[in-house]
């Protein structure tokens, strides 16, 4: 059943990464992007058990850190390099 | 004992897949940015749980489940947080959520106010 | 005091991660946990409130329910998923809070996020934006259920 779950969690990375290639906008592929992540994250921890690897599971905590931050850096800057006619839209002032 | 663990552990793995490839569906089927969010966060909230609880149903008891666990939480705390600020990075971008009826754009940015 | 329960906390995390504990390993520990106190220390004058969800068992209760609420809404999403005409109508809303403190605001609008199919988009004052993939999610949380969990846990 590993074999099943870690089969799935790769064709579930397919499919992100097909709409991380599609887009259409740059939020679309970084959602993709978070997604495919998570499931590395996912899929370290799942296949160092299958492979009975060492300390596998330090990597998949450091992966889940690092995506984080990760995430949240990029979308900072997607955030604050909008022009300015954009920003002043009503509403989404914080 | 074993057996009943054993079993436990291959439903957790099976449910956590099959959620995990519905995410992956979501996502390409989803017709814009704000709906693409709810269906990643199908593979984030409950497909993650799943996979991870089987794996350590399948593990001995050591340092090594602790760390599952921690795994478990930092990928629960962390999912809305990131989930935010991708939204609102989103709206700062000027993108508005669309109005959809089963799946046709009907117009309309779906910010109806009650 | 404050000090001295974080210094324990992150002391008993880096135990839990290393299991290695040899005297040069643990020194190194040790001084790992001192320089993260001092980082506290020094993001203290940025902000004081440090928001603390206290351990009470209404707190665990809490998120088990929550737990629940999300195996339930995902079980509702999966069958929109795998619906061939995908019967979504996203709505994105204004829903008006009861909770004031910013401690209660931050656990249900992440609450709210959690959840498939609901998604916080922006916490004001008195109101947060929701955006729902149908308009029953936001009808559910007008009727307050999860709110009243929240106010109930007197945070």
């Amino acid at each position: 059943m590993l074999d099943a779950a870690i089969v799935a969690i790769l064709v579930t990375m397919f499919l992100v990464l097909i709409r991380t290639f599609l887009g259409p906008t740059e939020y679309d592929r970084m959602l993709a992007a978070n997604s495919f992540g998570t499931k590395t994250v996912l899929l370290i921890a799942l296949g160092g058990h299958a492979l009975s690897w060492n300390s596998f599971l330090d990597v998949a905590l450091l992966y889940a850190l690092v995506n984080f931050v990760g995430t949240i850096a990029v979308m900072r800057f997607f955030e604050y390099s909008n022009t300015s006619e954009e920003r002043d839209d009503p509403g989404t002032e914080a | 004992m074993t057996v009943i663990l054993e079993w436990l552990s291959g439903l957790c793995l099976l449910l956590g897949g099959v959620l995990c490839i519905t995410g992956g569906v979501g996502m390409l089927r989803m017709p814009d940015f704000f709906s693409r969010v709810h269906a990643s966060g199908v593979t984030e909230t409950l497909a993650a749980p799943m996979l991870l609880s089987g794996l350590l149903l399948q593990m001995e008891l050591s340092l090594d489940s602790v760390k599952v666990i921690m795994i478990l939480i930092l990928v629960l705390a962390t999912n809305p947080t990131a989930t935010h600020s991708m939204a609102k990075a989103t709206l700062h971008g000027g993108q508005r959520p669309q109005e959809f009826a089963n799946g046709k754009n009907i117009g309309g940015d779906g910010s109806s106010k009650p | 005091m404050r000090y001295i329960r974080s210094s324990l906390i992150v002391a008993a995390v880096w135990l839990l991660l290393s299991g290695h504990y040899t005297a040069l390993i643990l020194s190194f520990g040790a001084v790992s946990s001192l320089i993260v106190i001092w980082f506290m220390w020094r993001m203290d004058r940025v902000d004081e409130q440090l928001g603390v969800l206290p351990m009470r068992p209404r707190v665990l209760y809490y998120l088990l329910w929550l737990m629940w609420q999300v195996v339930l809404s995902n079980i509702d999403l999966v069958r929109r998923i795998w619906d061939p005409t995908l019967p979504i109508r996203p709505t994105w809303q204004r829903l008006d809070i009861k909770v004031t403190s910013s401690l209660a605001k931050t656990l249900y609008a992440n609450s709210i996020t959690l959840t498939p199919g609901t998604l916080t988009t922006d916490v004001r004052e008195d109101h947060f934006m929701v955006h729902s993939l149908s308009p029953d999610g936001i009808e559910d949380l007008r009727k307050g259920g999860m709110e009243e969990q929240i106010q109930r846990l007197g945070i």
